[in-house]
């Protein structure tokens, strides 16, 4: 372990603990603040007009209808956008509202907004809003911007990201060599905490507070300040309730819409989707297309792996350039390969605009490499482990991009823990109904239903990439006897509030650590995605609680003639090692008044050149999935009954938090592999809806064995890796891989659906 | 601030009534007569704790108890609702004081963002007085109802186990 990680306690609520979560108590008792709990004394409902078209003219807008419904108090187009016209995360290219004489480029696009006193005068209002569209030719096939006989959608173009990786000698040509064409069905966040913002304009008009539910407060502020043009510092932003996120809420959705609301009415405005408008409201997972084609010598050894990866972006860019690079730079996934070609494309269509979510990327392009490691098995006579072992990737290997991995990277581990765990017991004749697939629809036969196993294993990056400087900020203030930590870092469920309270309690010896309110009153804390809030944000907290550390030993050796450089805390005590004497913490910060803000940053990465070659991603985690699964040959249902999985975590912080994070990033990703997928068809969506859009419920989850690898990773200031990511990338090609051989079908598309098995 | 009604096409309706929830008699005024349980619980009586997340019933996250039975407040009309007993989260647990099934999930890791878990509680309540020893197939059949995004239900799964048991050795 390096010198830097923090010791770890085994006090209860330090780090190492399954310390409980400040805000728990509040959420099982309903009373915990949600963004969409938010109130304010005058506030007006906000709504949204959104296309029902995915590409069309505006010729015309008539807001005067909503005017004459009684309680309607605001009405806003593009016409109303005192700022920038369009806002982004990467480009900025995507419309406030579309403009007369613009053109909408995807169905659910917003057109103008309303504020009323009640939720249905909203309904009201926007039924009587006319807008006037000349229906265009919507370009839906992602190929046809690549070949380039779709029409321009956007003056930007529509091609976001081209972007090669060719590495070591393209020459070579493998004794075996197996190939497949694979895709990625539009997956959903689907976090249940609606989108929910609630602006309070201040009573001069040249500044607004604002409670919302996201990702990146800073990020969020500078694109509203940009839209509203207004200064940044005139606009507070408070972390509303988050209900999960997924990367949902990286980008803007309701943030502009809101704001201009509230500034020109003059009084507090609360927009809330509804489910079918959160379908339209924020960025999905990209629906991809992959090629691939993996060279090997007689062996199995992987020795050159050729890809094209297609991902669609939908209508804006969103961070389509930045999942691509993910994509293309994870192709040879946790295994040891230098030669590759690989060509990789996000492009921009009219079907619903993509971006990021949980994976970000490396989902798509893991299904596709875990899909050929079953067929490279089964060209070299191996086992699923074996194919696996024989080329997994160590620590010092050089991958495609040229970088070489100097993250902890215990892949062989990973396999061989989870073939350790043992695979569940057959399913019985007379198995509760429950357990089978298709559950207690009295449907399947138990004498038709057959046993898969199937294996994945992924490589996911941590933290942003390509020379982004994604840092984080944080203050620790002892006054009045008090600990508070300030941060500015979204809790979205994931519980950083309660790992800030263990990191601080390990480092300066304190029971009780307040947490002031997460809001843009401190330094940004970058986004809760790309697993990187442990490291960063953890590695500010820390920072930041090790610089008041100081300073209160220089108070307590001064004050009580102790030797500085010998001063430790152990458990609640500072210790002098040289003398033995000891002060409690509580009494040494007792009067003292201290005050420091750290910023956590990562080592530069850089941008890739042309030839995909760079150190462009900063560390790297590792996890195996094996899925057992039972699969109604008739029928095509499928029951997920196990997975077994061990994860690459450097340390765990918060064993309890940590199981939970495994166990949830499972079930999306068993979602993504049988059910959840948002049907488009000519760029309309088909299924915004809970009805429809199918989530695995209590009865799909499977069993979930696990093991955490716990080799410290020295650049990690914690020791710890994120782990968000990592338990959804693979186990959806396991489950795939376990349904094929059940089925003995190639399967290439996911999810797998009933008919995919049984027609 | 006063409400202006929006029934489409018809002639506006102030409508009063009265909701017993917790225990407690509520007044409704001035309401709308469309709107659900959820909303007027949420928006009309200051009790936040069910939570709208599918307008449906697909979700559970609004579950409540009306008459001893668990049902989706978002499904049920408010004014449908007179002269009957509503419970909702914030009247399990007497004074503030946590009840044993929020204790555990508590305990157990059953919280992350937290948005599902008010529905959860009052349904694992329902389902723990119908059927205090179920079994694990149980427990995830009359659950099935409630969907969690973040846990993956093992820890829920884990923390309706402790109740029960617990349940069993102090009876």
């Amino acid at each position: 372990m390096s010198s830097t990680v923090a010791s770890t306690g085994t006090r209860h609520g330090t780090l190492g603990t399954s310390a409980s979560r400040p805000d728990g108590v509040a959420k099982v008792q309903g009373g915990f603040a949600f963004s969409s709990d938010m109130w304010a004394d005058n506030m007006l409902w906000g709504a949204t007009l959104r296309s029902p078209h995915p590409y069309a003219r505006i010729t015309s807008i008539d807001v005067s209808g909503a005017y004459e419904i009684d309680g309607v108090s605001t009405v806003i187009t593009a016409a109303d956008v005192p700022g920038k016209l369009t806002y982004g995360l990467i480009m900025q290219d995507q419309p406030v509202f579309a403009a007369i004489g613009d053109t909408v480029r995807y169905s659910g696009e917003p057109v103008a907004a309303v504020a009323a006193d009640h939720p249905e005068t909203c309904q009201r209002a926007l039924a009587a809003i006319k807008v006037i569209y000349e229906v265009l030719t919507p370009v839906t096939d992602p190929e046809d911007c690549i070949s380039g006989v779709a029409e321009q959608i956007h003056p930007d173009g529509n091609i976001f990201r081209h972007q090669r990786i060719i590495s070591g000698d393209t020459s070579i040509v493998g004794a075996i060599q197996v190939e497949g064409t694979y895709e990625i069905g539009m997956q959903d966040q689907a976090f249940l905490g609606l989108e929910s913002a609630l602006a309070v304009p201040d009573s001069g008009g040249h500044g607004l507070e604002m409670y919302v539910a996201t990702q990146w407060l800073h990020e969020d502020r500078k694109q509203i300040a940009d839209c509203l043009n207004m200064p940044e510092e005139n606009i507070r932003l408070v972390l509303g309730g988050v209900g999960g996120a997924f990367g949902a809420r990286e980008d803007i959705s309701l943030q502009v819409h809101t704001a201009l609301l509230a500034m020109k009415s003059g009084r507090p405005v609360r927009i809330s989707y509804g489910r079918e408008e959160s379908f339209y409201g924020h960025v999905h997972r990209h629906p991809a297309k992959i090629w691939m084609k993996h060279h090997a010598d007689t062996n199995g050894k992987i020795v050159k792996i050729e890809a094209r990866m297609v991902f669609d972006g939908g209508a804006y860019c969103s961070t389509s350039p930045a999942v691509l690079v993910n994509g293309i730079t994870h192709t040879q996934g946790p295994y040891k390969c230098e030669n590759a070609i690989v060509d990789g494309w996000a492009v921009r269509t009219n079907n619903p605009p993509c971006g990021a979510m949980r994976g970000f990327g490396v989902v798509q392009a893991c299904f596709a490499h875990e899909s050929q490691m079953e067929k490279l098995a089964v060209a070299a006579g191996l086992s699923p482990v074996e194919i696996r072992l024989l080329n997994a990737m160590e620590t010092g290997d050089r991958m495609i991009t040229g970088q070489i991995m100097d993250s902890v990277a215990p892949v062989a581990q990973c396999i061989r823990e989870t073939d350790a765990i043992p695979l569940p017991p057959p399913m019985s004749q007379d198995a509760d109904l429950r357990t089978i697939p298709g559950g207690t629809g009295l449907t399947a036969l138990p004498s038709n239903i057959k046993r898969g196993v199937g294996w994945g294993v992924s490589i996911k990056n941590l933290m942003y990439s390509e020379g982004f400087d994604d840092y984080s900020t944080a203050r620790c203030r002892i006054s009045e006897g008090v600990v508070t930590i300030k941060f500015a870092t979204s809790e979205v469920g994931q519980g950083f509030t309660m790992l800030a309270q263990q990191i601080a309690r390990t480092v300066l010896g304190v029971d009780d650590v307040f947490l002031d309110t997460i809001d843009t009153q401190v330094g940004s804390a970058g986004s809760t995605s790309a697993s990187r809030q442990t490291w960063m944000s953890g590695g500010a907290v820390q920072a930041a609680c090790r610089a008041a550390l100081e300073q209160l030993f220089d108070h307590v050796a001064t004050k009580n003639s102790m030797n500085r450089a010998e001063l430790e805390i152990e458990g609640t005590d500072i210790v002098d090692r040289l003398t033995g004497q000891r002060v409690a913490v509580l009494a040494a910060i007792d009067g003292v008044d201290i005050d420091c803000t750290e910023e956590y940053h990562h080592p530069a990465t850089e941008d890739m050149d042309e030839n995909g070659q760079g150190n462009c991603h900063v560390a790297y985690a590792f996890v195996a999935h094996r899925a057992v699964v039972d699969v109604d040959l008739e029928l095509g249902l499928v029951k997920v009954v196990q997975i077994a999985t061990a994860q690459d975590v450097g340390r765990v912080l918060n064993p309890l938090s940590a199981m939970g994070q495994v166990e949830g990033g499972i079930a999306q990703g068993l979602g993504l592999a049988v059910m959840e997928e948002i049907i488009v068809k000519d760029g309309k969506v088909r299924n915004p809806s809970f009805t429809d859009y199918l989530l695995p419920t209590f009865l799909d989850a499977p069993t979930v064995e696990m093991v955490f690898i716990e080799e410290h990773e020295p650049k990690s200031p914690l020791g710890a890796k994120g782990i968000g990511e990592p338990p959804c990338i693979s186990v959806t090609p396991a489950i795939a891989n376990a349904i094929r051989q059940a089925v003995g079908r190639e399967l290439p598309r996911v999810p797998i659906r009933p008919y995919d098995i049984c027609l | 601030m006063s409400i202006n009604l929006p029934v489409s096409g018809a002639a506006q309706s102030h409508e009063m009534y009265s909701l017993r929830v917790n225990g407690q008699l509520h007044e409704v005024k001035d309401a709308w007569i469309g709107e659900s349980l959820l909303y007027v619980l949420r928006e009309r009586l200051g009790l936040p704790g069910a939570k709208g997340a599918c307008e449906q019933g697909e979700c559970g996250s609004c579950t409540v108890i009306v008459d001893s039975k668990a049902v989706c407040s978002c499904l049920v009309m408010a004014a449908d609702a007179v002269e009957t007993e509503i419970l909702t989260v914030e009247g399990l647990g007497p004074d503030g004081a946590l009840t044993d099934v929020q204790s555990a999930f508590l305990s157990e890791g059953g919280v992350q963002c937290g948005f599902c878990t008010p529905g959860f509680i009052v349904a694992v309540h329902h389902l723990l007085e119908n059927n205090p020893h179920p079994t694990d197939d149980e427990i995830r059949e009359s659950l099935s109802g409630n969907i969690c995004r973040c846990t993956g239900y093992g820890r829920i799964l884990e923390a309706v186990r402790t109740v029960a048991d617990q349940r069993r050795k102090n009876s």
